[in-house]
């Protein structure tokens, strides 16, 4: 065989065994979106949305368990969407280019990746040990604590995208920087800066280890008070799915199958205002 | 960026300097929290887990005992889990993740390239606890019954086969708990490798076919090369999410804590034993010690992770 047929084979297994290689990856992935649906979908109803979670053997929801998840997402988004849009801020307009900078933005993608259980130690130890007690507080604190890195770096990357002749033109009118900032640059990157929310949204709505040690979880329903353990809807899927119960296993798959369908919708939203806003 | 400060101009309203500085500061502040969260991370895990260091001394490391009831911790098994499952994983996944960004970046149509791309990137974002349930529900009863019970009844006892594949043909083991880990992996590895891959200049690559190169040899000799440091950042950042990966991990290994002797024999990492133990730990020593575990696996992640920004950092220029 000579050289070139040689090479022309080589170059075709290699381009097979890359297709082959996408192929696994797309069946894993269509296997276990397939399971989700087949076992999550019959088990919604609207008891689902109505009742709380019940104990084994009798009818119940996960009402409670959305409601905590929601109360403690929207707590964590608050705090995050407040120092992430600030840093970030920070990051893209006054430290560009500084030494500071940096080692911030080293930090913040350090964070990014960090292993959300010690998120969750953390806060334990910040929140839950001194208090003597699991709190909705603390789960919404922990949750904050993993969304602002990446509202952090999204932030960043929208406002370094604004062109700089905006920046110039409100400078020229004699404001100050803040107050460019503020009336132009940030209402020019609106779409950018709800995209960094969402993106962070998306990354804690799922999140079950920090919560474990922090929030708990509450068969009961108690969504006036932070103070107090409160259910949320990855822990409750945890005990479920780890119970020896069938019923218990069923609710776990529709939790599942919530969450994951919360999760890729945010995701979607926020990659399709993410591309609108590149200039 | 301009980056010099501007002064209030002559004139300018009263207040004007005073707003300017307050919001510079506050996102200053905002900026150093990120700085000070990190140091809390670390300074409180270690602090937490100082008892258990100053009780157990080295040993701690080293020793594969861990008895809640006789409070005698040693975090040998659990690290070893984590090492193990987090670099088979990684060997799993790491093949399969550079086919796929290569085949959707070189050769795939760019009509479904861009779809599949999407898709590659939605699935990185479904929560772990997802992935965990399909692994114990679908995945280990499978291979159970069809990888672990056949290998079991085939192997000589004693042979090195039998001693390789040794455990309980229940599906929870170290090795499903890694193959959980690859799925896991993949699509975020694919995602960042097909990012790394379109910043390589299509003048170079366009020379090297006029040269008469094929397509392999291209990725080969062209692009592998130009983005070399990059893809060791990207195997790095895999590598720290496998290491930290938590509830597919427990749901699927097996929870054993002892120091795992085979590849399908139940284990434990460190994220797992933290999960399943801490909120029912009742000793202050039980505590200290799954914190310290924690610090322990601060150290590993933070190293890892520091070197894969380093080098995927440098990469983007």
């Amino acid at each position: 065989m000579d050289r070139a047929a040689r090479r022309r084979i080589g170059n075709s297994i290699f381009v097979v065994l890359c297709g082959i290689a996408t192929l696994i990856a797309l069946a894993f992935l269509a296997l276990i979106l397939w399971t989700l649906l087949t076992r999550g979908v019959g088990g919604i109803d609207a008891k689902i949305f109505t009742m709380d979670q019940p104990p084994p053997g009798s009818p119940g929801g996960l009402r409670n368990a959305i409601v905590g998840s929601i109360i403690m997402c929207a707590l964590g988004m608050a705090i995050a969407l407040v120092v992430g849009i600030l840093a970030g801020t920070w990051l893209a307009e006054y430290g560009a280019g500084t030494r500071y900078g940096a080692v911030i933005r080293f930090l913040n993608d350090v964070l990014i990746s960090a292993p959300s259980i010690l998120i969750g130690l953390f806060v334990y130890e910040l929140l839950v040990a001194p208090f003597h007690g699991f709190s909705a507080l603390a789960g919404g604190v922990a949750l904050a604590f993993l969304a602002t890195p990446i509202v952090v770096r999204t932030t960043e990357d929208i406002l370094s995208l604004q062109p700089g002749a905006l920046r110039e033109a409100g400078m020229a009118l004699g404001a100050s920087r803040a107050f460019v900032i503020r009336t132009i640059i940030w209402k020019s990157a609106r779409t950018g800066l709800l995209t960094a929310g969402l993106l962070g949204f998306a990354r804690i709505s799922g999140e079950t280890a920090p919560l474990l040690f922090t929030s708990l979880g509450n068969l009961n329903n108690n969504y006036s008070q932070l103070t107090q353990p409160m259910a949320s809807l990855p822990t409750t899927i945890f005990q479920f799915a780890l119970s020896a119960y069938d019923d218990w296993q069923r609710l776990a798959w529709v939790g599942a199958l919530l969450i994951a369908v919360a999760v890729l919708t945010i995701n979607i939203v926020g990659r399709a205002l993410a591309r609108e806003t590149r200039p | 960026m301009a980056s010099t400060a501007l002064e209030a101009p002559r004139g300018a309203p009263p207040g004007h300097a005073t707003g300017e500085i307050i919001f510079r500061s506050a996102c200053l502040a905002a900026a150093t929290l990120l700085m000070a969260a990190l140091a809390g991370v670390i300074v409180s895990l270690f602090i937490g887990g100082l008892p258990a260091f100053r009780q157990f001394g080295f040993g701690f490391l080293t020793s594969t005992t861990w008895n809640p009831v006789t409070e005698v911790y040693g975090a040998a098994g659990p690290i070893a889990g984590t090492l193990v499952t987090a670099f088979l994983s990684l060997a799993i996944a790491l093949p399969l993740a550079l086919g796929v960004s290569v085949f959707l970046v070189e050769f795939c149509p760019a009509r479904i390239s861009r779809p599949i791309a999407i898709a590659v990137e939605l699935l990185a974002g479904i929560p772990s606890i997802v992935y965990g349930m399909w692994g114990l529900f679908v995945l280990a009863p499978w291979f159970a019954a069809h990888v672990q019970l056949p290998i079991a009844m085939h192997a000589t006892p004693g042979g090195w086969v039998d001693k390789l594949f040794a455990g309980t043909p229940n599906g929870a083991n170290i090795f499903t708990a890694s193959l959980i880990l690859a799925i896991m992996i993949l699509p975020y590895m694919a995602a960042v490798f097909r990012e790394l891959f379109m910043t390589v200049p299509p003048q170079v690559r366009e020379a090297a076919y006029g040269l008469g190169c094929t397509p392999f040899e291209v990725i080969r000799a062209v692009v592998i090369p130009y983005v070399r440091r990059g893809m060791i950042g990207v195997v790095m950042l895999g590598l720290g999410r496998a290491l930290g990966e938590t509830m597919a991990v427990t749901f699927i290994i097996g929870n054993a804590h002892g120091f795992p002797h085979s590849l399908f024999d139940s284990g434990s990492t460190i994220a797992s034993t933290v999960a399943n133990e801490f909120a029912e730990a009742t000793s202050d020593m039980h505590t200290s010690a799954l914190i310290a575990l924690g610090f322990v696996l601060f150290v590993i992640t933070f190293v890892v992770l520091a070197i894969a920004r380093l080098l995927l950092r440098e990469e983007k220029h």
